[in-house]
């Protein structure tokens, strides 16, 4: 077998080896996105239960809290960014970590300090080749986070949200996750939490005519029912976060390690024909040497028998 | 038929039970509270407890961790991060669970397992 023939048979090898892993990963995280689905679905009617309700006592009631009313001038705006702990995920991470930047840079501009907060090892890797000050940093679950995990990562937010500013508490809470549209798509997106913005509420009881929202009696007191739903609000936000961009993540990845054997597949049809060309060309050396080396026998012997 | 109201017992990571009842007892944070078809709007906290639905064919008992209820148009929410029904509730696991937090004197695990085994023995 000729040297080139052997080249292009090992190269196949390694190439064919390979795809068998990107596959591997691929139909991995096509699986785990049903399962991420699902849990998104699982976890929508506490979501939507207590956001109707936290709406019903912000526009319901006159209480003045300090999760809801804006600070006339806030100085302190604190950003989640939620990234995966994993690579091989395509554009996933970096887009979310861009737009994290460009959220980062327009509070800058409208002269708040940026206080950053990460999900997600890529994330904490991306801040610290940079040597970015981190507030806190979580990693470990962004494959299938729980409640538990968005409990511990709400819990520090709430607490820097509910300290004075002058103490080094912070004045807004943004968070910059991976939306899930579809299958196909996922965007990177930056929403506020807190202070609650209530534009989006009016819209959908107008949405809606001849539905108002009830009158409602509060048990203990407004105050009270706020002062405990608004930490619960937080985190089932970040809970759906995390879940959302869990499933972002294993999309990302299935489309990233489909194209992945895609070209592994193209790469070996490619090199396949090379093989083959070596192969005939070794063929047909062989074959001319022959016919070569059998001519120049019979002009020998023909040149013996005269 | 009496008048019923609509139920939704929903936790953090999933809906537990939905379905029609005719009186709800929930204890809030400043005593029980009964709720039936056409009560005033409310919105309250709830604390630990044992919650009772009560439906035309008979209890719905759960143990709720925390959490709150919320009632208008005649659909009552009950909302907690943790949410167990009384048939799901591992009545051994609890005792013992209980001793360990007398034991450890840890409050919280301790009030958790004395819910949920309230919950099972249908004691308010």
């Amino acid at each position: 077998m000729g040297a080139q023939l052997r080249v292009y048979k090992r190269r196949i090898k390694s190439v064919s080896a390979t795809k068998k892993i990107t596959k591997a990963m691929e139909m991995i995280a096509a699986s785990r996105i049903v399962k991420a689905q699902r849990q998104v679905a699982a976890s929508t009617p506490y979501a939507s239960e207590l956001t109707r309700a936290v709406t019903a006592v912000a526009t319901g009631s006159n209480t003045k809290h300090a999760l809801t009313t804006e600070v006339e001038k806030p100085v302190r705006a604190a950003v989640l960014l939620v990234t995966s702990d994993r690579g091989l995920a395509g554009g996933y991470s970096s887009n979310a970590i861009k737009e994290a930047e460009r959220l980062g840079e327009r509070l800058r501009a409208e002269g708040k300090e940026v206080v950053t907060y990460v999900v997600g090892r890529k994330g904490v890797a991306y801040y610290g080749f940079r040597e970015r000050p981190v507030a806190q940093s979580w990693t470990g679950f962004t494959d299938s986070p729980t409640y538990a995990d968005a409990k511990r990562v709400a819990g520090p937010l709430i607490d820097a949200v509910q300290l004075e500013t002058a103490e080094g508490g912070v004045d807004e809470l943004h968070i910059v996750y991976t939306e899930f549209v579809s299958m196909m798509t996922q965007n990177p997106v930056g929403n506020r939490l807190l202070p609650l913005s209530l534009e989006k509420a009016p819209a959908e009881a107008e949405a809606t005519p001849g539905r108002i929202l009830p009158l409602y009696d509060f048990e203990p007191s407004a105050e009270g029912v706020l002062d405990a739903l608004l930490p619960r609000y937080v985190e089932s936000r970040i809970y759906n976060a995390l879940l959302q961009a869990a499933a972002s993540e294993h999309a990302a990845r299935r489309r990233a390690m489909k194209s992945a054997t895609d070209n592994a597949e193209e790469l070996i049809k490619s090199l396949k024909r090379l093989a083959n060309a070596a192969r005939q060309a070794d063929i047909t050396q062989e074959i001319s040497e022959i016919v070569g080396g059998a001519s120049a026998l019979a002009d020998a012997t023909a040149g013996s028998d005269k | 038929m009496a008048a019923e109201l609509h139920v939704e017992l929903v936790a953090a990571d999933r809906s537990v039970w939905s379905g029609e009842a005719t009186l709800v007892i929930a204890r809030t944070t400043s005593g029980d509270i009964g709720v039936m078809p056409g009560h005033q709007p409310l919105l309250g906290v709830l604390e630990s407890g044992p919650v009772t639905i009560k439906t035309a064919d008979g209890n719905v008992v759960a143990a709720v961790h925390g959490g709150f209820i919320s009632f208008a148009d005649d659909k009552l929410s009950l909302l907690a991060e943790i949410v167990e029904l009384a048939d799901e509730i591992d009545v051994q696991r609890a005792e013992r669970a209980l001793e360990r937090a007398k034991a450890d004197a840890d409050a919280a695990a301790e009030r958790r397992a004395d819910v949920r085994l309230r919950a099972v023995t249908g004691v308010h």
